[in-house]
């Protein structure tokens, strides 16, 4: 039909209906952009940048960004991909990731997108932040030391579970996330291991306690296929 | 160059930081020193041990410790992994394990001792003991072994080889697996990986039985130098089992002297800090362990497989028994105190275990689904292990919110510390003349503490460079003559 509309991504038309982004529309069509802090069932955040993309010479956003008829995007150009790998590597030195102690390697999407995108090295100087885990709640530890500030949890707890329980403090180099209690411990709230926010952190901030590692290395989400893969097969699902 | 990013010399150093890329860091400097005549006065193994973990440790969960505490070591991460999942299945609870998480984890072991020993005797050792120790520094290496004997070095590389996948399809990785957890394992065997290693394990134990043989006659074809290279006497320390058998993943404490008596047997080794004293020396990060009750001077001790082989009543194989019992005939009714004979002991310890894999490998309990236990939780737990170089022990403490707020750890290195230094000491006594050191007299030393150890090396990366430092001194301390390796 005439009347569908369509951008280019990487030279491919990829259709798309008015309203969704191009990050949305691309993913739609099979074309994965690589992306941390945006997540299907919330509205883009665009905190992260690694769905960056160039468009008319221009830098922007794709989870943010609304498709438009005859835009030409350029996604994965050694271009993107190297400045997403910089902003990675700023995510590595911000925190303290130590991947090979860390239960979630294997499931991290911070750690396949490196390896995705083959950030070999963190290049920048280590910030080492002191940040020391609350390990008050009976089920759920949280590790801040490796908190990449996307706010997923800040939203599914305050969106989807009503409880409104962390919050992001403080800018630049200081910036952390909190718990919303007087005493700053997660066993003072009402959170539950079977909240939302306690089952999405792309990283290894918010774990469920004494199950590190029952699932072999070998099995987990990106031993098999990367990133790139594995979210386009959730598309599919 | 960033600040602070490469230090212009090392000796003092200790790390508090770890990054994602480096290992543990381990260096050796040897100190002699001199009287006006030139003759050795004073010799001292200094070993930067990395302690910080200890540190690192603390306020971690501890589920995370077995895999955490991996990085300690590049030749055998495994050892540590085990050690610290049986301290913490302690903790959990998990008294005792099911036998799928036991079998597995011994499988692990063993494919472990295996490849490390093959490793730590092919591929860092043999070149000295073929070609001798003052040869080419050249050849002297796994590239030289090749050369001169194709078929030495291809067995080598090929049973350290299976050890590692042995380790893979246990822990799911070559290196840095998470198969052990606290409270049992994480996977039971795949069939499809016990028919790939089935396949191969007779194979593995005729070419250790050669190493074993190719061992014994480098003693008997030379036993001025194989007998007496670094020689001293202590006492022997490991773990046996319940039986007296040789067992390198559970058993009791136990201590011999150096005639061969028993002295202490049946030791729980959650007690072990009742038994043993580390003593700290003002020279040197290592710490000095010794039996307390015995003091220092009299209860200190070798571990290993030259203290392990003779320390157990038997070898619970056939092969290997076979070959232990030929090596105390070499003792002639005494026992065997010669550091060169680690490398014998070893390689029957490797045919051993080359064994065990084969007889656990018939062993349906491998395949089973029964993976986890668990009890009553406790704050505290004990695990040893016997390491491919000595007994390693773990104590961890653990709070209520699962966070360790204590852990002790002595590894094999440690153990061995005085008999190392004493080992060097022979060995300067021996062969030091005059003021020059050689790279030859260099070689020497190393080759005394690679007896015990090759894991000087390991810590750098340089798999047969050991990064040693010899310093000689004159009587008012006045450096006289350095040389580096590695
Ligand atoms: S804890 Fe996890 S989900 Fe929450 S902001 Fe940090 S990285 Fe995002
Ligand atoms: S995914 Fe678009 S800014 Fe994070």
């Amino acid at each position: 039909m005439s009347d569908t509309k369509k951008f280019l991504l990487d030279g491919k038309p990829v259709v798309f209906q008015d309203g969704q982004t191009i990050l949305e529309a691309a993913r739609q069509a099979g074309h994965y952009i690589p992306h941390l802090c945006w997540h299907p069932d919330f509205p883009a955040h665009g905190s992260c940048k690694l769905c960056i993309v160039k468009v008319g010479g221009r830098h922007v956003s794709s989870c943010a960004m609304p498709a438009k008829e005859g835009m030409e995007v350029e996604s994965n150009t050694p271009e993107m991909n190297g400045e997403r790998r910089a902003l990675l590597q700023m995510l590595f030195v911000e925190g303290n990731h130590f991947c090979p102690s860390c239960e979630k390697s294997g499931n991290c999407q911070l750690q396949a997108l490196a390896y995705d995108l083959e950030m070999l090295s963190a290049h920048f100087n280590h910030f080492y932040p002191n940040r020391p885990v609350d390990a008050s709640h009976p089920d759920v530890l949280l590790d801040f030391n490796r908190c990449i500030f996307c706010e997923l949890c800040v939203r599914a707890s305050r969106d989807i579970d009503g409880k409104n329980i962390f919050a992001l403090t403080d800018r630049g180099i200081h910036k952390h996330l909190v718990v919303n209690a007087e005493s700053g411990r997660l066993a003072d709230t009402d959170f539950a291991a079977s909240d939302r926010a306690a089952n999405i952190c792309p990283v290894g901030v918010i774990l469920h306690k004494r199950q590190g590692f029952a699932r072999p290395i070998g099995e987990r989400d990106y031993d098999a296929k990367p990133i790139s893969v594995v979210a386009m097969e959730e598309v599919e699902k | 160059m960033f600040e602070l990013e490469t230090a212009s010399q090392t000796d003092n150093l200790r790390r508090v930081a770890i990054d994602p890329v480096s290992r543990v860091e381990g260096h050796g400097k040897v100190t002699l020193l001199l009287d006006d005549h030139n003759q050795v006065q004073q010799v001292r193994l200094h070993i930067v041990e990395f302690r910080g973990f200890e540190k690192f440790i603390q306020g971690r969960p501890y589920w995370e410790v077995p895999v955490m505490v991996q990085r300690l070591c590049g030749i055998c991460p495994v050892s540590h992994h085990l050690a610290a999942s049986k301290a913490l299945d302690l903790v959990v609870g998990a008294v005792s394990i099911t036998p799928t998480a036991e079998k597995m984890r011994r499988l692990m072991h063993y494919g472990q001792m295996l490849q490390s020993h093959a490793l730590h005797f092919f591929h860092l050792s043999s070149p000295d003991l073929l070609f001798g120790f003052d040869s080419d520094v050249g050849q002297r290496n796994i590239v030289g072994v090749a050369a001169a004997h194709p078929e030495v070095a291809k067995q080598g590389i090929l049973l350290r080889k299976f050890g590692q996948e042995v380790i893979r399809v246990t822990s799911g990785k070559r290196i840095h697996g998470t198969g052990a957890v606290p409270g049992g394992v994480n996977k039971a065997l795949d069939p499809a990986d016990r028919a790939m290693l089935l396949q191969d394990v007779e194979q593995m134990i005729v070419w250790s039985r050669d190493a074993v043989h190719l061992t014994k006659r480098l003693h008997t074809s030379n036993p001025a130098l194989y007998d007496q290279f670094g020689l001293f006497r202590s006492n022997l320390f490991s773990l046996v089992r319940a039986d007296g058998a040789l067992d390198f993943y559970h058993g009791h404490l136990r201590l011999r002297d150096g005639d061969g008596k028993v002295l202490l047997d049946g030791v729980d080794y959650q007690n072990y800090h009742h038994l043993l004293t580390e003593e700290v020396k003002s020279w040197s990060y290592m710490k000095f362990p010794y039996v307390t009750a015995m003091g220092r001077e009299q209860g200190w001790y070798k571990v290993g497989p030259l203290a392990r082989v003779q320390n157990c009543d038997f070898i619970p194989s056939p092969l290997a028994e076979i070959e232990r019992r030929e090596f105390m005939d070499h003792g002639q009714g005494g026992l065997v105190h010669a550091p060169l004979a680690y490398h014998w002991a070893r390689m029957i310890e490797m045919l051993h275990a080359a064994e065990v894999i084969k007889e656990l490998l018939a062993d349906d309990d491998l395949l089973g689904d029964d993976l986890m236990s668990c009890g009553d939780r406790r704050r505290e737990g004990v695990g040893v292990i016997e390491a491919p170089r000595g007994t390693l022990i773990h104590h961890y403490q653990v709070d209520e919110d699962d966070l360790v707020t204590m852990a002790n750890l002595i590894v094999s290195t440690t153990h061995n510390n005085q008999a190392m230094n004493e080992a060097v000491r022979q060995v300067a006594r021996q062969y030091l003349n005059g003021r020059e050191i050689t790279e030859g007299l260099l070689n020497h030393i190393e080759v005394a503490i690679r007896a015990f150890d090759p894991c000087l090396s390991c810590a750098t990366h340089a798999l047969g460079q050991m990064p040693l430092t010899v310093e000689l001194l004159d009587g008012s301390g006045r450096l006289l003559d350095r040389r580096v390796k590695g």
